[in-house]
């Protein structure tokens, strides 16, 4: 196995300086954007109880979390594979606010599956929340945050998916189904398999309305008509659904005000994360990308179980990802030289003093090692720091 | 905006035979055959739409990760698959078959020990007979899957049945009926929120044609 020993596990790499100070640089881009938002950042801890990371997200991220054991208690700790619960329970634990909470959170993630296609197995997980309001006005700013960050990404067509579970789960309250026919019908939703949806409708459903209902949600996707469309085909439909509709269209309505050319993609029967969404539901694709590069929703019980419930809305995505984005983007360069001051001599007095000052006015200063011309890969000695007439000078520096 | 482009991703052979009609419905008309021609990506009437040839199994993965906006592809593959990623907007009711559990006719299918089942329908298998809680024991097979009960390899097979000629002259018969499969189309998840309109007219188009 010794000749392997370079070899990384499946869905984990690492970032090699350009990427790494472009990740850097992005870093501080977006908390600087997030922090002008009036959003504050937490830290929760990488390792948890597993108890605490397993509220209300249900089998898939049980499944999607590496376990070990607490050698101190027994108990079985997570690493978690998704910071959002990590963040209700601060929130309804720690912080117990009783006003608006924003708050934002990056930091590495490790899941045993990855998503997609080469996806990553570690994202560096980065999302903001909003704790405290219900109501179409935060999941807007949320949404809105979330465009922010693809824009600082240097994204050009972002466009925006946008649902409502509520709308599904108000037909299905409806149509009194047992929880066992709501989850196959949620899956053929999830595949918009319509011959499936057809048979099932038939077999399960009674009522003409409710059947058309049901039947129609799955073709309701596509630009702003579909809001008209909806509101026609669930016009006697309980006030629950109707409710859901309306949130939306005022959903869409305040992000139509903020962002003039969004080109918004509607998909009412898109359920994403319907175990634990209570209301909109929203994705980010870029062109050329076949998976959402962004997602998130309304999850109005999530803190429940940690004995406080507070509505919440929020999104999260992979910082890596945008830093690939970013980089494309910026068409990086991917052997990048930095200019630097080169010192030869530092046996003078004095000379620390002068490279210390000359660092912290934001120049880049290394010392010779050794008596050869100085090689680096990527720095490039453009001067050279000298003593004239008793006063520290650069002069420019050429070497080869 | 110009009219975005569309890649539908399909088999040789007898799934590529059946779809031709459907795409004719649609305008679509392609510029080579497979089976003449060596091209992977094939060219149609239509600038904006490409054909690509892939293996049966590999269509939902190039549609699943985007390497294709369609696909058709059988629900044998699809329900192998997981169908994650996908939307199955259609059946398309080509190409129709059944997947079958089969074995010699005298096997007994309800052995003490557990059963051996040979199939290169792994998980189709597996799901099958867990929801008849039955525990298997399963062989992964690329191929000539008959073979195996005939050299002591399985007990069983999982496959998909047509005429099940192949199956009789090997001594085997169809046995428990698993799935009745047809064609599906399918669409990535991504395409059909970016490239909605394209897509919902040529969906509408074929289900026209297919009478949905």
């Amino acid at each position: 196995m010794i000749e392997n020993r370079w070899i990384l596990p499946e869905g984990v790499d690492e970032l090699l300086p350009s990427e790494a100070a472009s990740l850097e640089h992005l870093r501080r881009k977006i908390t600087d954007l997030y922090v002008s938002w009036g959003y504050e950042l937490i830290v929760p801890p990488f390792i948890e109880y597993l108890e605490s990371l397993l509220t209300g997200t249900g089998r898939e991220s049980d499944l999607q979390t590496f376990k070990l054991v607490d050698q101190l208690n027994g108990r079985t700790i997570g690493v978690r594979a998704d910071m959002t619960p990590q963040i209700a329970r601060i929130e309804a634990h720690r912080l117990k606010r009783e006003g608006v909470s924003r708050l934002f959170y990056m930091g590495t993630t490790l899941r045993t599956l990855s998503d997609g296609l080469f996806g990553s197995r570690s994202p560096m997980q980065l999302g903001a929340e909003l704790y405290g309001h219900a109501g179409a006005g935060s999941d807007a700013e949320i949404i809105s945050l979330m465009l922010a960050t693809l824009e600082c990404c240097g994204a050009e067509t972002v466009y925006l998916d946008l649902g409502h579970v509520g709308i599904f789960r108000g037909l299905a309250h409806e149509a009194g189904l047992s929880e066992a026919e709501e989850t196959a019908l949620f899956d053929m939703y999830q595949r918009k398999s319509v011959p499936e949806l057809d048979a099932f409708i038939g077999e399960h459903v009674s009522g003409r309305d409710m059947a058309q209902r049901l039947r129609g949600l799955v073709s309701l996707s596509g630009d702003e008509s579909v809001l008209a469309e909806a509101a026609a085909l669930l016009e006697g439909a309980s006030a629950e659904v109707r409710g859901a509709l309306d949130d939306l269209r005022e959903i869409s309505t305040q992000l139509r005000a903020r962002h003039a050319d969004i080109r918004i993609h509607y998909d009412l029967s898109e359920l994403r994360g319907y175990t634990y969404h209570t209301g909109v539901v929203f994705a980010a694709y870029l062109d050329g990308s076949g998976q959402e590069v962004a997602r998130g929703g309304r999850y109005d019980d999530v803190s429940a179980c940690f004995g406080r419930s507070r509505p919440a809305t929020g999104f999260s995505t992979d910082l890596k990802v945008l830093n690939e984005l970013a980089c494309s983007a910026a068409g990086a360069d991917h052997n990048p030289r930095r200019e630097a001051i080169l010192v030869t001599d530092t046996s003078h007095p004095g000379v620390w003093q002068e490279i210390s000052r000359l660092r912290s006015a934001g120049e880049t200063v290394a010392c010779a090692l050794s008596e050869a011309v100085p090689e680096t890969d990527t720095l490039v000695f453009t001067r050279r720091l000298v003593l004239k007439d008793g006063t520290w000078k650069t002069e420019e520096y050429n070497h080869g | 905006m110009s009219q975005p482009s569309l890649t539908i991703a399909l088999s040789k052979g007898r799934i590529f035979k059946e779809t031709l009609p459907l795409l004719a419905a649609a305008g679509i008309e392609p510029q080579d055959d497979p089976e003449s021609s060596r091209k992977l990506i094939i060219g149609t009437n239509d600038p904006s739409v490409k054909l690509l040839i892939v293996r049966a199994s590999d269509v939902p993965t190039y549609v699943q990760y985007a390497g294709a906006d369609l696909g058709v592809t059988g629900k044998d593959v699809l329900m192998e698959h997981g169908g994650e990623g996908l939307y199955e907007l259609l059946d398309l009711q080509i190409a129709r078959c059944k997947l079958m559990v089969a074995a010699r006719p005298e096997t007994d299918l309800e052995p003490r020990t557990r059963l051996r089942v040979a199939t290169k329908f792994v998980n189709c298998a597996r799901r099958y007979f867990a929801s008849q809680s039955r525990q298997v024991d399963i062989i992964k097979l690329y191929g000539s899957m008959e073979l195996a009960p005939l050299v002591g390899l399985a007990d069983a097979i999982v496959d998909v049945v047509d005429t099940g000629n192949t199956l009789r002259a090997n001594g085997l018969a169809p046995r428990l009926h698993i799935a009745d499969i047809s064609s599906r189309l399918v669409v990535n998840k991504a395409s059909m929120k970016m490239k909605h309109a394209a897509v919902r007219s040529l969906v509408a188009q074929i289900a026209a044609k297919t009478g949905q």
